[in-house]
């Protein structure tokens, strides 16, 4: 094992106000290897790849690019030296179409016009070449993430990337697409790139990395390889301390009905029926798992249950109160607390102090309002108690919220929605890009809730997460519940053939 | 910019025409009544047009200009007080000095973009604030110069204003000028043809080339432009400052081709329904290029009116109020505003200042 070092980051040291980001970090990629880097929300995993990236300045500490010293001042230099990185948060401009991204910064040109013909043209050869299917002409925000995620990695080769920074690229992929994506990655270490690769799945870890090293607060806490470890010594080495991998609930014992959803009919964002005719309850004491493949219709269930999107036909009835095309506020006050898939377009508003964003759904109520005006010391003691309770790892409640790790800002969305009183908890991807510590806490924290009589909701596309918490569960496909089965009846192979289509025998 | 909102405007457009044909009918011919608006209408637009092409070059590269009232104000000035030194204190010839005020103009509107531009992109002071400082600043610096130079004693010009060296003359397209009666409409001062070529070249560079997908992506996610190394301060001065400019030649239609003078407070507003134009326009050039039309049509209706005056029928009456009349583009702006065609959207990160 003496392959070429391609890329080594020696002593970078990162400060930002109240945190140290990156402290002493030595990394090093070799060619062709995929090279995973794990670690909790916050350890400074993407500032140490923004720094690889040009993106960040390093206080201090080195960075060799195939054993020659740089200093990047932009990612502009990097991407000159064969660096291509694909973000936490995609770089795609919605407006623009997938060729328009992806010569962004890179253009070709005939006769001082964008040559966009030629630009397509490269576009479709690289996706033949990588197995990476992408229309070049259509428009990004059309499309869904695990699309865009691919128009990244076309984004990186097309500017000759010989290595390729992934930061949680399977976050918000289902795990067909995660399959593709693993493939594409093998593809492309045959052919000589390189690869660092972050994640908070140990399963991932295990079946495609090379090496894998592991970060913790900002600190390297050692490279192991695949084979000489194992899930539950990759995630104490994260945590720094024994995690459950498996979540300790009792026997559900179920209440009377709280939400009750009658033949729903809802739309998508283009028109088209995305919910048909979707009939289910959900009680006290309980948590109903909604499985199926991502866009089969749970966004837009769970966008129109939450008063996001208009209804077409049927009915809602929370606690036997018919909400119905209400919007959110009412919703809301009748109980129900949701926890969006998109955390940053329906949980926060990043630019807002953490503390702000702690009690964003009931700002106007005692004890933040009072006659109209905000109590800065209840929201202060409200934000404390939460950051501490939910380990929000942030320098203070007063930073904004856009900047804290991914993992971080979803625990503001959770903290604020388990902390109210609540009957109903609509929980759509809760635990998407965290660590398996936070994992550990949130899950527990969902069966507290069930147990202590709050109905749940659950929306996820990890079939683990769905086994692991629901009581019932139900299987979306193509806006349709094809079946709806007590938890304890019904195994994963099971379920993956029915969220694949297949109809089930018994409903 | 769908159709339905050009739809929209060629209605509105068709209907403030009728109604001047409609009562000048009995005395002119309807052809050369709508020629004669026409010429008018894209004539009085062209501060409008290159108002809102400002604001679409800054807009688009995610920076909110509404200084472009003030721009405009400081230009006129600044170009027709250029033009006055060269023609009476240096005694160069009228055209050369008519030249060099639109160049001061241009001149007037970039340095103001550039000073936009500093206090938005680099200081992040609230873009509204900057827009602000630069509408009242216009304000307070011509009308004190104004006063100083020309209307103290002891002052350079000693009280009298002297003789500006004219405006800008005509221009006829051949051939098409010479088209009996509608080539009327392609006889216009160089200003005007400018303003149209602008638009004509803005579309040009926003969406066919790399200086514009550039612009355009500083505008809607810097971030992203960032990552692949474009430099988005840099974007979004240069923008500012390219859209000031464009302001400043709408500056110095007020003073150079319009009028030969300079009065405080001329632009009246213009800047504004520029914006106004830009928005409805949907931040595209040819799109605040028709709304821009809008309101030049409202304007033109207002001038050929005048002409019309005694045949205006009893139950019209109220059109022979000119403010009345004079109200129609300030009103059309507020209805158009309201939204009645279609959705408006802005550049995503507009009015947003980048932070690495
Ligand atoms: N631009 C910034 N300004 C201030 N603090 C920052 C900034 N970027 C990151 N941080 C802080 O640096 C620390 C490391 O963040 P980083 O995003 O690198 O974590 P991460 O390992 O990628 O976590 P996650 O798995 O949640 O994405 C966090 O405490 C974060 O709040
Ligand atoms: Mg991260």
């Amino acid at each position: 094992m003496t392959a070429n070092i391609v890329l080594k980051a020696k002593g970078i040291t990162r400060q930002f106000p109240g945190v140290l980001a990156n402290d002493r970090v030595d990394f090093d990629l070799r060619e062709g290897e995929i090279h995973a880097l794990l670690g909790e929300n916050g350890a400074g995993k993407t500032t140490l790849m923004n720094i690889l990236y040009g993106l960040y300045r390093a206080d201090s500490g080195e960075v060799y690019r195939g054993g020659q010293r740089v200093a990047f001042h932009s990612p502009k230099d990097a991407i000159k030296r064969g660096i291509g990185m694909v973000h936490q948060h995609f770089m795609l401009v919605p407006v623009f179409t997938v060729s328009e991204n992806i010569m962004l910064g890179a253009e070709t040109t005939r006769r001082g016009t964008l040559d966009r013909k030629a630009v397509a043209a490269h576009v479709r050869e690289l996706s033949h070449q990588y197995g990476l299917d992408v229309d070049p002409l259509t428009v990004v925000g059309d499309l869904p993430v695990g699309i865009q995620q691919r128009v990244e990695i076309v984004k990186a080769l097309y500017r000759n990337a010989e290595i390729l920074i992934l930061d949680e690229p399977t976050a918000v992929l289902t795990p067909q697409e995660a399959e593709d994506l693993f493939r594409i990655m093998r593809e492309l270490t045959q052919r000589g790139v390189s690869i660092i690769f972050i994640t908070h799945k140990l399963k991932e870890v295990l079946t495609v990395a090379d090496r894998i090293t592991v970060m913790r607060a900002g600190k390297v806490v050692g490279t192991v390889q695949p084979q000489e470890t194992n899930e539950a010594k990759l995630a104490a080495m994260m945590v720094g301390r024994e995690v459950i991998l498996k979540v300790a609930k009792g026997e559900a014992s179920p209440g009377e009905n709280i939400l009750q959803v009658k033949d729903l009919q809802v739309d998508d964002r283009r028109g088209l029926e995305a919910v048909r005719g979707v009939s289910f309850h959900v009680r006290t004491g309980e948590v109903l798992g909604i499985a199926g493949v991502q866009g089969n219709g749970q966004t837009e269930l769970v966008e129109a249950l939450t008063g996001l999107r208009p209804i077409h036909a049927g009915k809602v009835l929370m606690n036997s109160h018919e909400v119905t095309g209400k919007p959110p506020r009412p919703i809301i006050e009748t109980g129900m607390a949701h926890i969006p898939e998109d955390r940053q377009r329906h949980g926060l508003v990043l630019s807002y102090p953490v503390a702000d964003n702690l009690m964003l759904c009931t700002y106007y109520l005692p004890p933040f309002g009072v006659r109209g005006v905000i109590q800065p010391r209840a929201v202060d003691v409200n934000a404390r108690k939460l950051v501490e309770n939910f380990d929000i790892r942030t320098p203070s409640p007063y930073v904004p919220t856009s900047k804290l790790s991914g993992g971080n800002q979803q625990k503001v969305i959770v903290a604020r929605e388990l902390s109210r009183p609540i009957k109903l908890l609509i929980a759509n991807q809760p635990t998407r890009g965290l660590d398996v510590g936070s994992i550990e806490y949130i899950h527990k924290e969902i069966i507290i809730m069930r147990d202590r009589g709050v109905a749940v909701l659950l929306v996820s596309a990890e079939l683990d997460e769905i086994m692991a918490l629901s009581d019932r569960i139900a299987v979306m496909y193509r806006g349709q519940i094809v079946a709806t089965v007590a938890a304890a009846e019904v195994t994963r192979e099971l379920l993956g053939l029915w969220m694949a289509g297949a109809t089930p025998d018994k409903v | 910019m769908d159709w339905r909102r050009f739809g929209f405007i060629a209605f509105i457009i068709t209907i403030l025409f009728s109604v001047v044909v409609l009562i000048g009918k009995a005395e002119i011919s309807p052809v050369v009544i709508v020629t004669s608006m026409l010429a008018t209408t894209i004539a009085v637009a062209t501060p409008l047009t290159l108002g809102a092409l400002c604001g679409v070059y800054c807009e688009r590269a995610g920076v909110v200009n509404i200084g472009i009232e003030g721009m405009m104000l400081a230009a006129a000035f600044f170009g027709w007080l250029t033009a006055i030194y060269m023609n009476t204190v240096f005694g160069l010839a009228p055209m050369p000095s008519l030249l060099g005020g639109v160049a001061a103009a241009i001149l007037t509107g970039g340095l103001l973009g550039l000073f936009h531009a500093v206090l938005s992109v680099t200081f992040k002071v609230d873009q509204i604030i900057g827009g602000t400082v630069i509408n009242i600043l216009a304000v307070g610096i011509t009308g004190f110069l104004n006063r100083q130079l020309f209307f103290e004693k002891g002052s350079i010009f000693g009280g009298n204003v002297p003789h500006a060296p004219g405006v800008l003359p005509r221009i006829q397209i051949p051939l098409l000028a010479d088209i009996p009666v509608v080539g009327r409409i392609f006889d216009q001062q160089p200003i005007t043809f400018a303003a149209i070529l602008l638009v004509i070249i803005t579309h040009f560079v926003l969406f066919y080339t790399r200086w514009g997908l550039r612009t355009r992506s500083v505008g809607e996610h810097p971030r992203a432009a960032d990552t692949v190394g474009i430099d988005v301060y840099f974007m979004r001065y240069a923008n500012v400052i390219i859209g000031g400019m464009l302001a400043g030649l709408g500056g110095a239609y007020f003073t150079l081709e319009s009028v030969p003078s300079f009065e405080p407070l001329m632009t009246n507003g213009r800047g504004f329904i520029a914006l106004a134009a830009m928005i409805f326009g949907n931040w595209t050039p040819f799109g605040a290029w028709a709304a821009a039309l809008v309101f030049g049509a409202a304007q033109a209706l207002q001038i050929n009116l005048q002409f019309f005056r005694e045949s205006i029928p009893p139950q019209w009456a109220f059109l022979q109020i000119s403010y009345v009349v004079g109200l129609a583009p300030y009103l059309l702006t507020m209805i158009i505003l309201t939204g009645i065609i279609g959705k408006n959207i802005p550049p995503a990160a507009d009015g947003q200042p980048y932070e690495k």
